[in-house]
C-alpha cells in the first residue's frame, strides 16, 4: 500500500516536474537558437516571464466568439496535460503509465488538436480558418506515421504500453535494430511537424502566410493563450521525452530509490539539453518549406515508419 | 435466470409495437394528430421492448425458438433469438426509440406538404419489422422475405419526397442495388441449403461444404450484404439514397440499418459457414481497408451535410469489416482468442456507430430543418443559435473522430491491437499485409478528425451565412432529447468499455466457442485486451483525469483571478487594420478541405473550374470571380460505366435471336420443351 502511494506520489511529482520544466526546455531551444544566429539571447527564464504576464493580462475576446472558444483552452491543456502524465519522464512502472498507452497518448494528442482548430474556426476569420485547415491536413498525414512508428517498437516490445517499450529496450541493452533507425527517423520528422518547428511551421512569425499554429491562435490573449501557449511547450517536451526515453532510455528509474531517481534526473536533463540543442541546430540549417512540399516531408515519414514496421516483421520477428 | 420468462411477451410486443405503428398511420392522411400521438409511440414502445429482449438475451445467454404460423403451409417461419441477434435487436431497439422521440417534431414540416403522412407511418413501421425480422429469423425463407420488407420499405422512404427528381433517381439505384443484392444473398444461402437438407439455419449450419463451395457462399454473401453494408465499390447508392429520406429515416437507415447487414455477414460467415478460411480474412482486409480510406476522403470532399455523413457511414462500415477480416484471418490461422478479439473490436464498432451516426444524422436533421439549408457553404453561427443540438452535435463529432474518452476510441484502440498481434502469425504475407491495413487505419481516423472539424467549425462556429441561417431556432423538444439520449450514451460506453466487453462475451461464446474474459480480468477500470503487460486502457480513469485536469486549472485561474485586471473583456475580431470582418471572409468546407484535395486529386475525380472576368482597362483586376468544383464518385467511372456497357452489349447480341416471327418462337419452345423432357429423365 505504502509502495503504491508513493508511485501515485512520484505519477504527480513527475507530471509536475513535465509542466514546470517545459517552458525552460522551450527556453533551451530559444537560447541555443539565438547562440547558433549570432544573436543575443533572451534568458532562460524568458518563457516563465511570458507566461507569468500573460496570465496577468487582460482576456480580449472576440463579440463574435462562442463558448467554445474560452473552453477550449481549458480542455488543449487539460488533454495535454494528460499526455504529459501517461509519459514516463524519470521512472517507469508508475501506476499512471498502465491508464493509457501509446495510442491513447496520440489520443490525447488529437483530441487537443481538435479543440484548437475548432477555436480556430469560432471567430470565423479567415485567419483561424487557414491555420485550422492546414493543421488538420498536416496533422492527418503526420498521425499514421507516428502511430505507425510507435507499432514497430510496440511490436518489438509486443506491448503499446510506454513503461513496458521501455523496460524492453533496457533489458535488450545496445541492440542496433534496422527497424528502430527507421522509427527513431520517422518519429523525429513527426516531432518537428507536430510541435509547428522549422521546416513545416515557424514558431517564431506571426504575419508570414504560411504560418499554420499561429494563424489558429492569433484570436487568443491573456490567460486563454497563455495556456495554449503552456500547452503547446508542453507538447514540445513530451516529444522531446518520448524520442529521449524510447530510443535512449538509459538512465531512467526502473524502481523508486533516492539515489537511482537522482540519476535519473540527471540523465533525463543531459537527454534533453542535447535534443534541445540538436533541434535548435536543425532549425537554423534549415529554411521553412513551402506548405504543398510538407506533404512530400510527411509522406516521408509515413514511409519510414512503414519501412521500420516491415523490416521488423520481415528481419526481426523469429 | 431473470426476465428469462418474459422474453417471448417482450418479443411479441416488440413486434406489435412496430406493425401497430405501420397500422395506424394508415389514418393518419385524414387526422394528422396520429402519427405523433400514436404511431410514434407505439414505435418508442417496440424500440423499448426490442432493447429489452436483445439485452436480456445477450446478458443472461438466453436462446428462445418458436414457430409462426406464417408463410408456406409446409414452412412456418422459425423465429430465434440467440446472445448475436439480442445484440443486433438491442442496437434496433435504441434506433428505434430515438427516432421515436426524435420523429414527432420533425415530421410536423409534413404535415402540410404534398406528401401523404400515412405513407411515411406505415413504411416506417414496416421498416423496422422487417429489420427486427431480419435479426430474429431462423431460415432462409423466412430471412429473405424480411430482408426484401427492410428493403422495399426503406425504398419507399427514400422515395417518400418524391417531386424532386433527383430523390427518384436515388431511390431507383438504391432499389436496384437492393435487389441485387438481396439475389446475391439468395444464391449465397442457396449453396448452403443445397448441400444441406433444408432451409432452416440449422440444417445450413450442418451443411458439409468444401473449401470452394464455401469460398463461393461467402464471397456472395460478402457481395449481398457488402451491397447494402456499402463496401466499395458497391456503395454507390448510400451516399444517393441516405441524404435525400428525411432525417430520422437517415438515422435509422445510416445507424441500423448498415448493422443489419453486418448482422447478416457474422451469421452467415461466423455461424452458418462456420470454418472461415484465413484467405477471406485478407479479401475481406483489403476491400474494408480501401472502404474506409475511400469512405472518408470522399466524405471530405462533400459539402451537404447529410452526404458527408452518408460518406463517413462508408468509413465506419470499412473500419467494421476491417476488424471482421482480422478476425477471420486469426480464427483460419489457429488464434481464436485474437480472432475472438477482432470480432469484439468489430462488434464494438457496430454499436458506437449506430450511435453517433443515430446522433449525427438526427443533429443533422435539426441543423435542415431549422436553418432550411443543406449545403454547409450557407450555414454557420449555428451554436449560438441552437445551442443543444450543437453540444450533442459536437460529442457526435468527437466519437465519431475516435478521440478519447469517448466511445469510437475504444472500438479504434481494439482494432489496433488486434491489428498489432500479427507478430503471431507464420505467414510473412500476412504480417506485412496487416500493419499496411493498421496505417491506413491511422489514416482515416486522422482524416475523419479533419473532416469533422470541417464540419463542426462551417457549421456550428463562425459567423451565419445567410439570413435564413441568422434566424434558425432550436429543434423541439423531442428532437434534442433524442440527441441527448444517444450522446449521452456515446459517452458512457466510451468510459465503460469492460461491461460492454463483458456483455459481449456471452455473443462471441455462443458464435465462435471462445469469449475474451482475458479483457476484463483486472476489474472494471482496465481494459487488457491480450494481458495487462501488452496494453491496457483505464478509461474510467482518463475521464477522471480530464476532469481533474479542468478542475485543477480552474484552481489556478481562481487563484490568480485576484491579481488586479486579470478579467475578461469582449472586442472586435482582429482585422490586420482593414475593414471589419464578414462571414463571407470566412473559411468554406471547401476551401478547408483544399489542401487535402490537392494531396489526394490522384484518388479522386475532380472538376474545378474557374471563370475570372477582369476589368477591361486593367487586366489584372478581376471583376467578378466563379468558382465551380464537382467530385465525382471514381467508382462511376471505373466500375459501374464497364459493367454497364458489358450488360447493353449483352442484351444487344441476345436480342439478335428474337427475329420477331411467330414460328421462330415456337421452334425455341419446342426446342426447350425436349431439352427440358431430356434433362428430367
Amino acid at each position: 500500500m505504502n509502495e503504491d502511494l508513493n508511485a501515485w506520489l512520484l505519477a504527480l511529482v513527475q507530471t509536475g516536474t513535465f509542466v514546470l520544466l517545459a517552458p525552460l526546455f522551450s527556453g533551451w531551444v530559444k537560447r541555443v537558437k539565438c547562440w547558433l544566429q549570432n544573436r543575443r539571447s533572451p534568458s532562460l527564464l524568458q518563457p516563465y516571464r511570458d507566461l507569468w504576464r500573460l496570465f496577468g493580462k487582460e482576456t480580449l475576446v472576440s463579440y463574435t466568439a462562442s463558448p467554445l472558444f474560452r473552453i477550449a483552452p481549458y480542455i488543449i491543456a487539460g488533454s495535454t496535460l494528460l499526455a504529459a502524465a501517461v509519459v514516463p519522464l524519470l521512472a517507469v512502472n508508475l501506476p499512471t503509465a498502465a491508464i493509457a498507452d501509446v495510442i491513447v497518448l496520440a489520443g490525447f494528442f488529437a483530441l487537443a488538436r481538435f479543440f484548437l482548430a475548432l477555436a480556430g474556426m469560432d471567430v470565423g476569420t479567415a485567419f483561424g480558418g487557414m491555420g485550422s485547415s492546414r493543421e488538420m491536413t498536416l496533422s492527418a498525414l503526420a498521425e499514421p506515421a507516428m502511430l505507425i512508428a510507435v507499432f514497430t517498437l510496440a511490436m518489438v516490445a509486443s506491448s503499446t504500453n510506454l513503461s513496458t517499450v521501455i523496460n524492453h529496450t533496457l533489458a535488450d541493452g545496445m541492440v542496433l535494430r534496422p527497424s528502430f533507425l527507421f522509427a527513431l527517423l520517422s518519429l523525429i520528422l513527426v516531432a518537428m511537424a507536430e510541435t509547428g518547428r522549422i521546416p513545416v511551421d515557424n514558431p517564431a512569425t506571426h504575419l508570414e502566410l504560411t504560418m499554420i499554429h499561429e494563424a489558429m491562435i492569433l484570436e487568443y490573449s491573456g490567460r486563454h493563450l497563455a495556456l495554449v501557449e503552456w500547452a503547446a511547450q508542453l507538447k514540445l517536451m513530451i516529444y522531446g521525452v518520448l524520442i529521449a526515453n524510447i530510443f535512449f532510455p538509459w538512465g531512467i528509474a526502473t524502481h523508486l530509490n533516492g539515489s537511482v531517481l537522482f540519476i535519473a534526473v540527471a540523465a533525463i536533463g543531459i537527454k534533453l539539453l542535447v535534443l534541445g540543442t540538436a533541434l535548435a541546430l536543425g532549425e537554423s540549417m534549415l529554411a521553412k518549406m513551402r506548405l504543398f512540399r510538407v506533404p512530400a516531408f510527411l509522406t516521408l515519414a509515413l514511409t519510414l515508419a512503414l519501412i521500420g514496421l516491415l523490416s521488423h516483421i520481415i528481419l526481426e520477428v523469429n | 435466470m431473470l426476465y428469462d420468462n418474459f422474453l417471448p411477451i417482450m418479443l411479441a410486443l416488440a413486434l406489435a409495437g412496430s406493425l401497430g405503428s405501420s397500422l395506424v398511420s394508415l389514418l393518419a392522411d385524414r387526422r394528422a394528430w396520429i402519427l405523433p400521438r400514436l404511431a410514434f409511440p407505439l414505435l418508442g414502445m417496440a424500440g423499448i421492448f426490442s432493447l429489452a429482449a436483445g439485452l436480456v438475451a445477450m446478458i443472461n445467454d438466453t436462446t428462445f425458438s418458436s414457430q409462426l404460423p406464417l408463410g408456406l403451409p409446409w414452412l412456418h417461419w422459425h423465429l430465434r433469438i440467440d446472445p448475436l441477434a439480442g445484440f443486433f435487436l438491442s442496437l434496433i431497439g435504441i434506433g428505434t426509440l430515438a427516432t421515436s422521440l426524435y420523429g414527432p417534431g420533425y415530421v410536423r414540416e409534413f404535415h402540410h406538404g404534398p406528401y401523404s403522412l400515412a405513407v411515411l407511418g406505415l413504411t416506417t413501421g414496416l421498416f423496422v419489422v422487417g429489420m427486427q425480422s431480419v435479426v430474429l429469423a431462423d431460415d432462409a425463407f423466412a430471412f429473405m422475405v424480411a430482408w426484401e420488407i427492410m428493403s422495399l420499405s426503406s425504398y419507399f422512404l427514400v422515395v417518400y419526397q418524391h417531386q424532386n427528381a433527383a430523390n427518384r433517381r436515388a431511390a431507383f439505384v438504391y432499389l436496384l442495388m437492393a435487389q441485387v443484392g438481396g439475389l446475391a444473398i439468395m444464391l449465397s444461402f442457396g449453396v448452403l441449403v443445397g448441400f444441406g437438407s433444408g432451409i432452416s439455419f440449422d440444417a445450413m449450419r450442418a451443411a458439409p461444404l468444401n473449401l470452394t463451395w464455401s469460398s463461393i457462399a461467402f464471397a456472395l454473401g460478402l457481395l449481398g450484404f457488402g451491397m447494402k453494408a456499402g463496401l466499395v465499390p458497391v456503395h454507390v447508392w448510400l451516399p444517393e439514397a441516405h441524404p435525400v429520406a428525411p432525417s430520422h429515416i437517415s438515422a435509422l437507415m445510416s445507424g441500423v440499418m448498415l448493422k443489419v447487414a453486418v448482422y447478416g455477414f457474422i451469421r452467415l460467415v461466423f455461424d452458418l459457414i462456420g470454418t472461415p478460411h484465413w484467405g477471406w480474412g485478407v479479401a475481406l482486409l483489403i476491400i474494408a481497408s480501401i472502404t474506409a480510406l475511400f469512405g472518408v476522403l470522399y466524405a471530405l470532399m462533400q459539402h451537404d451535410l447529410k452526404r458527408l455523413l452518408a460518406y463517413h457511414s462508408i468509413e465506419n462500415i470499412g473500419i467494421i469489416f476491417i476488424g471482421l477480416g482480422l478476425s477471420i484471418i486469426f480464427f483460419g490461422t489457429g488464434h481464436p482468442l485474437l480472432g475472438t478479439l477482432g470480432l469484439v473490436a468489430a462488434l464494438y464498432h457496430t454499436l458506437n456507430h449506430m450511435l453517433f451516426k443515430s446522433l449525427l444524422f438526427l443533429g443533422a436533421g435539426a441543423v435542415l430543418q431549422g436553418s432550411r439549408e443543406h449545403d454547409m457553404e450557407r450555414m454557420g453561427g449555428l451554436l449560438a443559435r441552437m445551442p443543444w443540438t450543437g453540444l450533442f452535435f459536437l460529442i457526435g463529432c468527437i466519437s465519431i473522430s475516435a478521440l478519447p474518452p469517448f466511445n469510437g476510441f475504444v472500438s479504434e484502440w481494439l482494432t489496433f491491437q488486434t491489428a498489432l498481434q500479427v507478430v503471431n502469425l507464420d505467414s510473412g504475407v500476412l504480417r506485412a499485409v496487416i500493419p499496411i491495413a493498421a496505417a491506413i487505419l491511422a489514416l482515416t481516423g486522422a482524416l475523419a478528425a479533419a473532416c469533422f472539424v470541417k464540419v463542426y467549425g462551417v457549421v456550428f462556429l463562425g459567423q451565419p451565412r445567410t439570413r435564413r441561417v441568422r434566424r434558425s431556432r432550436e429543434a423541439k423538444r423531442g428532437m434534442v432529447l433524442a440527441q441527448a439520449l444517444l450522446a449521452s450514451l456515446c459517452l458512457l460506453f466510451g468510459v465503460l468499455p469492460t461491461a460492454t466487453v463483458t456483455a459481449f462475451n456471452h455473443v462471441t461464446q455462443g458464435l465462435t466457442g471462445h469469449s475474451l474474459s482475458v479483457a476484463t480480468a483486472h476489474g472494471w477500470l482496465w481494459l487488457t485486451p491480450i494481458s495487462a503487460d501488452t496494453a491496457s486502457y483505464g478509461a474510467p480513469l482518463v475521464l477522471l483525469g480530464i476532469l481533474l485536469a479542468l478542475g485543477a486549472w480552474a484552481i489556478v485561474y481562481l487563484f490568480l483571478r485576484p491579481r488586479g485586471h486579470a478579467k475578461m473583456n469582449r472586442g472586435e475580431t482582429w482585422d490586420c487594420g482593414f475593414g471589419p470582418p464578414n462571414a463571407r471572409m470566412q473559411y468554406t468546407a471547401s476551401a478547408f478541405a483544399m489542401p487535402i484535395r490537392r494531396i489526394f486529386a490522384p484518388l479522386l475525380r475532380l472538376n474545378e473550374t474557374v471563370e475570372r472576368e477582369l476589368r477591361p482597362g486593367l487586366p489584372l483586376e478581376p471583376v467578378q470571380l466563379r468558382h465551380q468544383l464537382h467530385v465525382e464518385d471514381i467508382t462511376w467511372n471505373w466500375f459501374y460505366a464497364p459493367v454497364a456497357r458489358l450488360l447493353h452489349t449483352t442484351a444487344r447480341r441476345v436480342s439478335r435471336i428474337q427475329t420477331g416471327h411467330l414460328r421462330h418462337y415456337l421452334a425455341y419452345s419446342f426446342v426447350t420443351l425436349i431439352l427440358l423432357l431430356w434433362v428430367i429423365t
